[in-house]
């Protein structure tokens, strides 16, 4: 059982005028099996957030804190905390030229893992991984999303979630650039792994499409910076019909 | 804008001087300045024998050059060189093991030495010319493709690191013939190699690919000339280098020209060098001078950074720790040219010698 605590976190990015405050003291607890659903308008920091928790060098945390199972994040280098369970699902998936997939996968769970994954059953856990997410095994040879569609963006994201088995899981707009069956696949993937490992959720997103595969177990509606509204599923059916407009001007 | 390969160069050259200006003078022991006499010795050499293979030694009286040139290096080794090594492949003949032609190392005296390698028509050969030692050099290679010939010329420069070395490989593409080179310059303490291309016959086709890697004090310079002085031929040219160290130096230049009479020309050029610290300066220098609209395309691209932080985090959010992502970003960055050339062995020993490169330079 697995505890993420975000206590009053406050994060700045630096801008040409200078320091920018994003987030404006978030609090958040996710623990074990949990899916939390984030929705709010564009801009109001929903990837300020992931990004901050993983650790991304644009972010300077300006207040609050992050806790692991009790163990201060933000005093973590990135790596250290993928090592120490946490996942970002990213919305931009980055190219990296003339990194092969099975290159990368390898590197990463050798490094998560603390020793390389035995070749024989590594190779297995890996074809039995890319088979339930529909994906062609050739594409363990190409490199890291260079000329990769969305989908396979994606799909690749939910790969790497499932080899790397974190304890928390940031999926950041995981839903955007998806047509309906490729966001059927994904979210199918998503409910599996998290089901088979027990893990937690952050599912952040613009649009209550994806919340009809994937079942919040909570809502909370993020504007300017904060959280302002939190609630179950039925909040998301709201959302749907009024839009953010009232979170907005308020 | 001047072609820089169309200045005519009968003196000792200074650093006042374009083509010249970036090429530290000093180190080249005398390679380029004519009343410096250079010794003449045949240092390429070939063991194989394969049928439709023929690889001598004749003199220089017996090898008129075919083709003419402007570059001071070519018109030293044409003047001093006595013999010449010819390696011709007859017409139709498929070599299929590589031609390994490698350099044999004697002294730092500067010397020059000459080879002529012809692919008869429609033949298909892959060249490999491995540099290694120490020595003071300055060479020619002219290569001439017949009607439909194909060559992998591969160029390995991995040289000790007080070995000096200006080359000349000129390639003269017929038609429909493929000419494919890869110059991979990791050694030495001053390279300066000029890879150029003329075309034959309408359909030739160049793809001249590069890497380049220099460490503290090191001085790698390329100087890519295509002319396009036929219509429908195309050319494509990937140079990728890194810096680390001190001093580390690179220079490129891509001059494609696209002459009046070159319509159909397809071509497209780019050169992109990662710093991968302080006190290292690259020099990226793409020209593209067109004559004619009627084109199928012509582009160039030059970039000159540091590591994307966002290739970084990617992998660093994965559990990677820094510097394995680092590494794997170079290897990924080098392996996209190595990786074509067909060699696996060739390719393992310099992925290999990138990385103890890198060991060299991040201890």
């Amino acid at each position: 059982m697995s505890t993420l605590e975000i206590k009053n976190l406050q994060v700045a990015v630096s801008t040409d005028e200078g320091m920018k405050q994003i987030l404006r003291g978030v609090d958040l607890t996710i623990k074990s099996g949990e899916t939390h659903a984030i929705m709010g308008p564009n801009g109001s920091g929903k990837s300020t957030l992931a990004y901050s928790i993983a650790g991304h060098p644009k972010y300077t945390i300006t207040g609050g804190s992050v806790l692991l199972d009790g163990v201060d994040v933000l005093e973590m280098r990135v790596d250290e905390r993928a090592k120490a369970g946490l996942f970002l699902a990213m919305q931009y998936p980055v190219e990296v030229p003339g990194v092969s997939v099975s290159n990368f996968l390898r590197t990463a769970a050798t490094a998560i893992r603390g020793e390389a994954p035995k070749v024989r059953t590594w190779v297995g856990e890996v074809k039995e991984a890319m088979a339930s997410l529909n994906m062609d095994p050739a594409f363990a040879e190409r490199n890291v999303n260079e000329g990769f569609s969305g989908g396979e963006k994606k799909r690749h994201e939910i790969l790497q979630m499932e080899l790397l088995k974190p304890k928390i899981a940031i999926l950041d707009e995981t839903d955007s650039g998806l047509d309906v069956d490729a966001l059927r696949i994904v979210s199918e993937g998503v409910n599996r792994v998290k089901d088979s490992h027990n893990i937690g959720i952050m599912l952040i997103t613009h649009y209550t499409r994806i919340l009809r595969y994937i079942k919040p177990d909570f809502v909370h509606v993020f504007a300017a910076g904060r959280i302002v509204e939190e609630g179950g599923a039925e909040l998301a059916e709201k959302l749907e019909e009024k839009g953010y407009a009232e979170y907005v001007t308020a | 804008m001047v072609l820089n390969s169309n200045l005519l160069e009968s003196h000792t050259p200074t650093s006042r001087e374009e083509l010249w200006r970036f090429t530290p003078l000093a180190k080249l022991r005398g390679l380029h300045d004519l009343e410096v006499s250079l010794s003449s010795r045949v240092s390429l050499g070939a063991s194989v024998e394969q049928p439709g293979l023929s690889v001598e030694i004749v003199d220089a009286s017996k090898a008129p050059s075919t083709s003419s040139t402007n570059d001071l290096v070519s018109m030293r080794v044409r003047e001093l060189s006595s013999k010449v090594l010819i390696v011709d492949i007859a017409q139709n003949a498929e070599i299929a093991t590589p031609i390994y032609l490698t350099r044999t190392v004697e002294s730092l005296d500067p010397e020059v030495s000459r080879t002529v390698i012809h692919l008869g028509a429609n033949s298909r050969a892959t060249v490999v010319v491995e540099n290694t030692g120490s020595i003071t050099l300055a060479e020619e290679i002219v290569i001439t493709l017949d009607s439909g010939a194909n060559l992998n010329f591969v160029s390995l420069q991995e040289w000790e690191s007080d070995a000096v070395h200006l080359g000349h490989h000129h390639a003269i593409i017929g038609r429909d013939a493929t000419f494919t080179s890869t110059v991979i310059t990791l050694g030495g303490s001053l390279v300066r190699l000029l890879p150029t291309v003329e075309y034959a016959g309408p359909g030739a086709s160049a793809e001249l690919s590069g890497i380049y890697f220099a460490t503290s004090g090191q001085h790698l310079e390329h100087r890519i000339h295509v002319d396009h002085n036929l219509p429908h031929a195309k050319s494509r040219v990937n140079y990728k280098g890194a810096l680390s160290g001190d001093k580390a130096r690179t220079v490129w230049f891509g001059d494609v020209f696209i002459r009046a009479n070159a319509e159909g020309t397809d071509t497209y050029e780019v050169n992109r060098n990662l710093l991968l610290s302080d006190g290292a300066r690259a020099d990226s220098v793409p020209n593209l001078e067109i004559e004619t609209g009627e084109i199928v395309g012509a582009g160039h691209a030059s970039t000159t950074g540091r590591f994307d932080d966002e290739q970084l985090f990617y992998l660093e959010s994965r559990g990677i720790p820094a510097n394995i992502a680092r590494q794997l970003v170079i290897r990924g960055f080098f392996l996209e040219i190595v990786s074509k050339l067909g060699l696996p062995q060739i390719e393992e020993r310099i992925m290999t010698r990138i990385e103890a490169e890198l060991e060299k330079a991040s201890s």
